[in-house]
C-alpha cells in the first residue's frame, strides 16, 4: 500500500529529498552544528520559513484545491502561537519568581507565587490576576492540546455556520477576513487576557533549557519545523490523492454538480477547512518560538492575504507550489525589507526598497494572476513533463 | 402498481411568473418518459424541483414505496435517494480523467470519511470498465474529460448517471449538439436504462421523441397540457397550438 502512495504520488518523494537535503545543509552550516556559516539569526529566518511554507500548503488545500479562498487561515496560525506562548511565558516566569524567591527564609506559598507570576506577566496591562483562559497555562500538555482543539472548535462552528448558510466565493473570503480583523481587534485589548498590543514575548527561552545555547536550540526547532512540514506535506498529499481529492478538485470546480452526485459538499468542505485550520495552529505553534514574539498584529488580515499572494505566486494546485512560492517571496521579503537591498537611485528619485517592496509584490501578484496562473510551480510541472 | 413518484398539486412562482402551476406528474419503474414542451413550460423548473434545487410554494413530491416527501431535502440526500440528474449543458470534470469522473460517480457511501478511507476494488475497477463499455468510451479512460468531444462528454455524463444505479434518470436534452450517429448510440443507451429504471427525457426534438417510442407528457406553461402516445399528443388541437400556432 506504501509503495503504490509514492508510486502514485512521485513529486512527494522528490519534495522529501529536497527537504532533507536542506535541512541536513543547513545543520552542517549552521553555527552549533557546523561551519557556522549560517548564523543563529538566520536558522531561525529559515525555521520560521519552513512553518510558513506548512501554513502555505494548508492555505493551498483549502483554496488551490478545495476552491475556498479563506481569507483567514492566519488567525488559526496565530491563535496556535498564542495557545503554546502562554505556556512559555508561564513557565519561564515561574522559574524566574521561584528562583528570586528561594533566598527568603520562610518558602514562599503557592499563592505568593502564583501571585507574582501574574504581577510579573500582566504588570504591563495594570492586572495582576490571572485571566479565566490562562487556566491551563501551567502544563505543557494541555497547552499543546489548545494549540490543536480551538483553531479546531473555531473553524469547525465557523465553517459550518458558513459552509451551511451555502455562503462562497468573495462573500466567503470577506466573512474570513472579518474573523481574524475580529479576533486581531479582541486581542489589542488589554482586558482580553492575552496582554494586548504587548502580546507574549520572550517566547525564545524554552523553559527548562536554559543550558542548551539559542544555536543549538535553533536547529532543534528548525529540525522540528521540517518534520513537521514533511509530515503536514504526507498527511495533506494522503488527503488529496484518490477518490477523496477527485471529490474535492470537483468540489471546487463545480459544486452544484457533485452535489447531485449525491455529495454532502459542506462535509466535505467543513472536513477540509477544519483540518487546515488544525494544521496552521501548528505551524504558528512551531513559528512563534523561533519569533520570540507574537502580537496582535500578527492575526491581522493583512498576513492573511500575503498566504494568499505567496500561494498564488508559487501556483495554486500544487502543494509544492505553495512551498516555493512562500519560501521564494517571504525570503525576498525579509531581504527587501531588512535594508540588504541596494537602493536604485534614479536620478530623480531613489527607489528605497523597505518602501517600494510591497509596490513591487504587488505588482508581481497582477502579474502572475493575469499572465502566469500556474505561478512558479508551472516550471517544475513543465520540467516534470518534459522528463517523462 | 404505485408510482415511483408522484408530483401532486406542485406550484412554484418567481417573482410574481407561474412557472410551475399546479402540476401534477406520475412516473412507474420501469418505464420511460419523454417530457416535451415550448420554452419556458416549466420543464427545467419541474427537474429542480424534483432534484431539490427549487422549493416548490405548494405541492407534493412522493417518492417510493414509503412515499417520502422530497420537498426540503438536500440535493445530495435525494441524490442518494436514487435520482441522478443529466444537465442539458453536458457538466462533466474537466480537469479529471473519465475514470475518475465515473469512480466519483459510482454508488458507494458518500460521507467524508468513508472517501477519505476508500480502497480501490477489483469491483469497482470492473463496474468502471462495463460502464465505459456501455458508453463507449474504453479507449478514453484514462483521458482527461475536457479532451473528451462534445458527444463523448454527453456520454460521459450518461455514464456518469448510470453509475449511481439511481432508480429514476432525469435527462436534460441528451441528443442536444450530437450527429446522427451519435444520436443512435444515445437512444440506445436510454432505452436500454429504461428496461429497469424510470428514465424521464427533456427533449426539444420530436424525431429523437418519436425514436425513444413511449409514453409522452407535454408542459404548457408550467401545467400537463396532454398525455399519451406521441402521436396522440401530435394530433391533440391544443398541443398543435402551442407548438405551431405562435
Amino acid at each position: 500500500m506504501q509503495r503504490s502512495f509514492f508510486k502514485e504520488n512521485p513529486s512527494v518523494l522528490w519534495f522529501l529529498a529536497a527537504l532533507g537535503l536542506f535541512t541536513l545543509g543547513v545543520t552542517v552550516l549552521a553555527e552549533a552544528t557546523g561551519a557556522g556559516l549560517i548564523s543563529t539569526s538566520f536558522v531561525k529566518t529559515l525555521g520560521k520559513v519552513l512553518c510558513l511554507c506548512l501554513v502555505a500548503i494548508a492555505m493551498d488545500v483549502v483554496w488551490g484545491y478545495c476552491g475556498i479562498l479563506s481569507l483567514g487561515h492566519f488567525a488559526f496560525f496565530g491563535i496556535g502561537g498564542y495557545a503554546v506562548g502562554m505556556w512559555l511565558m508561564y513557565a519561564r516566569t515561574e522559574e524566574i519568581v521561584v528562583d528570586s524567591l528561594s533566598g527568603r527564609v520562610i518558602p514562599p506559598t503557592q499563592t505568593e507565587i502564583s501571585d507574582a507570576i501574574a504581577t510579573q506577566i500582566f504588570g504591563v496591562v495594570g492586572s495582576s490576576e490571572f485571566p479565566l483562559i490562562w487556566a491551563f497555562s501551567h502544563s505543557l500538555v494541555l497547552q499543546l492540546l489548545l494549540v490543536v482543539l480551538v483553531p479546531g472548535l473555531l473553524a469547525l462552528v465557523f465553517g459550518w455556520l458558513a459552509f451551511r448558510s451555502r455562503v462562497t466565493g468573495v462573500y466567503l473570503s470577506i466573512l474570513t477576513q472579518a474573523m481574524t480583523l475580529a479576533l486581531s481587534l479582541y486581542l489589542f485589548q488589554n482586558d482580553s487576557g492575552l496582554r494586548g498590543n504587548n502580546g507574549l514575548s520572550g517566547l525564545q527561552n524554552i523553559p527548562g533549557f536554559e543550558a542548551i545555547p539559542q544555536s543549538m536550540i535553533s536547529i532543534i526547532f528548525f529540525w522540528a519545523s521540517a518534520v513537521a512540514l514533511a509530515a503536514g506535506y504526507l498527511l495533506f498529499t494522503r488527503i488529496l490523492s484518490g477518490k477523496m481529492g477527485s471529490v474535492i478538485r470537483a468540489i471546487r470546480d463545480d459544486e452544484a454538480r457533485v452535489r447531485f452526485l449525491g455529495y454532502h459538499v459542506e462535509s466535505y468542505k467543513l472536513f477540509i477547512f477544519t483540518i487546515t485550520a488544525i494544521v496552521a495552529g501548528l505551524a504558528g505553534a512551531l513559528y512563534y518560538p523561533q519569533a520570540g514574539i507574537i502580537n496582535p498584529a500578527e492575526v491581522a488580515p493583512i498576513a492573511s492575504i500575503y498566504l494568499a499572494v505567496w500561494v498564488a505566486i508559487g501556483g495554486r494546485g500544487r502543494l509544492y507550489g505553495a512551498v516555493i512560492g512562500t519560501a521564494f517571496v517571504s525570503l525576498l521579503s525579509s531581504w527587501f525589507t531588512g535594508g540588504s537591498a541596494p537602493n536604485v537611485n534614479l536620478g530623480f528619485y531613489t527607489i528605497q526598497w523597505t518602501e517600494w517592496w510591497l509596490v513591487l509584490l504587488g505588482l508581481s501578484f497582477v502579474a502572475v494572476t493575469l499572465f502566469f496562473p500556474g505561478g512558479i510551480g508551472m516550471i517544475f510541472d513543465k520540467l516534470a513533463r518534459a522528463s517523462k | 402498481m404505485s408510482a415511483l413518484l408522484e408530483l401532486s398539486g406542485v406550484s412554484v412562482s418567481f417573482d410574481g411568473f407561474k412557472a410551475i402551476n399546479n402540476l401534477a406528474f406520475q412516473i412507474n419503474e420501469p418505464e420511460m418518459r419523454a417530457i416535451i414542451g415550448p420554452n419556458g413550460a416549466g420543464k427545467t423548473t419541474f427537474m429542480d424541483i424534483i432534484t431539490g434545487k427549487t422549493k416548490p410554494d405548494e405541492g407534493r413530491v412522493l417518492w417510493g414505496e414509503k412515499s417520502i416527501n422530497l420537498i426540503g431535502r438536500s440535493e445530495s440526500q435525494i441524490a442518494q435517494e436514487g435520482i441522478g440528474r443529466k444537465f442539458q449543458k453536458p457538466t462533466v470534470f474537466e480537469n479529471q480523467t473519465v475514470r475518475e469522473n465515473l469512480a466519483m460517480a459510482l454508488k458507494n457511501p458518500r460521507g467524508p470519511f468513508d472517501v477519505l478511507f476508500y480502497r480501490k476494488s477489483a469491483d469497482g475497477a470492473a463496474r468502471i470498465e462495463a460502464l465505459a463499455e456501455e458508453i463507449n468510451l474504453t479507449a478514453e479512460l484514462s483521458r482527461q474529460a475536457g479532451e473528451l468531444s462534445h458527444g463523448q462528454k454527453q456520454w460521459l455524463e450518461i455514464g456518469m448517471l448510470l453509475a449511481q444505479d439511481p432508480r429514476l434518470l432525469l435527462v436534460d436534452e441528451p441528443a442536444a449538439g450530437m450527429t446522427p450517429s451519435e444520436r443512435e448510440k444515445t437512444t440506445q443507451i436510454l432505452v436500454e436504462a429504461a428496461k429497469t429504471r424510470a428514465v424521464v427525457v427533456v427533449e426539444h426534438d420530436m424525431e429523437f421523441v418519436r425514436r425513444l417510442n413511449c409514453k409522452v407528457t407535454v408542459l404548457h406553461e408550467g401545467a400537463v397540457l396532454a398525455e399519451g402516445s406521441i402521436d396522440h399528443v401530435t394530433q391533440n388541437p391544443e398541443v398543435i397550438d402551442v407548438y405551431l400556432g405562435r
